[in-house]
């Protein structure tokens, strides 16, 4: 066995913001060149440590939303209220940057694109980074197993990546994109309009049989209606893998 | 804030553990002593505002793992785990 391929523990590395776009008002994606990026698998995240001038450190995890097969790093970073570092991030951070960064990290919510079984992915708010993350690899890696995408937001104007999503959803063997908007409509709305629950789930998902493989990613109390609803209509809570966004972040 | 509110998963900690063990320790397998379960880490629950991280029992809630940090030494316990397993370190 190479033991230069054993990894060994995550260390601190440096990476450079090369480009930002704001994707909604609260919500800005980072490109990062990381020259000592040793790749990651869709789902992972990295963590971001800042260091004020008098030393002070606060750290953070965020969702890697760039596909493995992508050439930069990228991360997308909502604005919490009173976020110590994603008000940093989303709103001082400029291109030339440098940040210290550790990762990738997790495995266990984790999705290859050879992987069998439909994909099922339910996303609400800003949990909606690490499954764009498997899209685009799904994407770049020509996969062909159905992939279907519940995704809910408050207001259109606040879907993250919504353009991209259409893209994807009308390219050949693209994603069904579900979308629902809980707070408000744009006129003419056709779609859902309310939060998740279990008849949107048994309409979205796809039947049991087929053995999808499911993510669940957003905040703890979206995940775990959805995570238990899914398990209601039959899916094993083992091919159900869940991600939480608690308030802890910032 | 309630307590549901502050609930992760073991993912949430997966970078303060891959500080420590030279695998990725999400998908880990952890033992419950209270009802027996076995899951994933990444499966468990996370709770990270105390005075260090508690993970526990995604089934019945005991503690399986307690991290702190004191004086610049790390602590790991388990109260109410049989055990933890994981694979060979591997590059992914």
């Amino acid at each position: 066995m190479a033991r230069a391929a054993v990894r060994g523990r995550l260390n601190w590395t440096l990476g450079e913001v090369v480009e930002l776009i704001d994707e909604t008002p609260r919500v800005r994606t980072i490109f990062l060149e990381v020259p000592e990026w040793p790749g990651h698998r869709a789902g992972q995240h990295v963590d971001v440590r800042l260091t004020a001038e008098d030393g002070y450190q606060a750290q953070r995890s965020y969702s890697i939303a760039s596909a493995p097969e992508d050439g930069r790093l990228a991360i997308t970073v909502e604005r919490l209220p009173d976020g110590e570092v994603s008000e940093y991030l989303v709103g001082e951070l400029r291109r030339g940057d440098k940040l210290e960064l550790r990762g990738p990290i997790g495995g266990y919510f984790v999705w290859e694109a050879r992987s069998d079984g439909p994909l099922l992915l339910v996303a609400g708010g800003s949990g909606i980074v690490p499954l764009m993350c498997m899209l685009r690899h799904r994407r770049a890696s020509d996969g062909t197993v159905g992939a279907r995408l519940l995704y809910s937001s408050r207001s259109w104007d606040e879907v993250i990546y919504r353009d991209e999503l259409e893209r994807l959803a009308a390219g050949s063997n693209g994603p069904e994109v579900i979308h629902t908007l809980t707070r408000s409509q744009p006129p003419g709305w056709k779609g859902y309009a309310r939060r998740v629950d279990g008849a949107m789930l048994a309409e979205a998902a796809w039947a049991t049989a087929s053995m999808p493989m499911t993510f669940v990613c957003g905040p703890t109390s979206f995940v775990e209606s959805v995570a238990g609803g899914l398990v209601l209509l039959g899916y094993p809570s083992n091919t159900v893998k869940t991600e939480r966004f608690g308030p802890t972040g910032g | 804030m309630e307590g549901e509110a502050l609930r992760l998963d073991g993912n949430a900690i997966a970078g303060t553990l891959g500080g420590m063990f030279v695998q990725d320790m999400t998908e880990a397998r952890i033992a419950c002593k209270g009802c027996g379960n076995v899951e994933p880490v990444g499966a468990e629950h996370a709770y990270v505002q105390a005075p260090g991280i508690v993970l526990r029992c995604s089934h019945c809630d005991e503690a399986l793992l307690v991290m702190t940090r004191t004086a610049g030494r790390h602590r790991i316990w388990f109260p109410r785990s049989h055990w933890l397993e994981m694979g060979e370190p591997t590059d992914s």
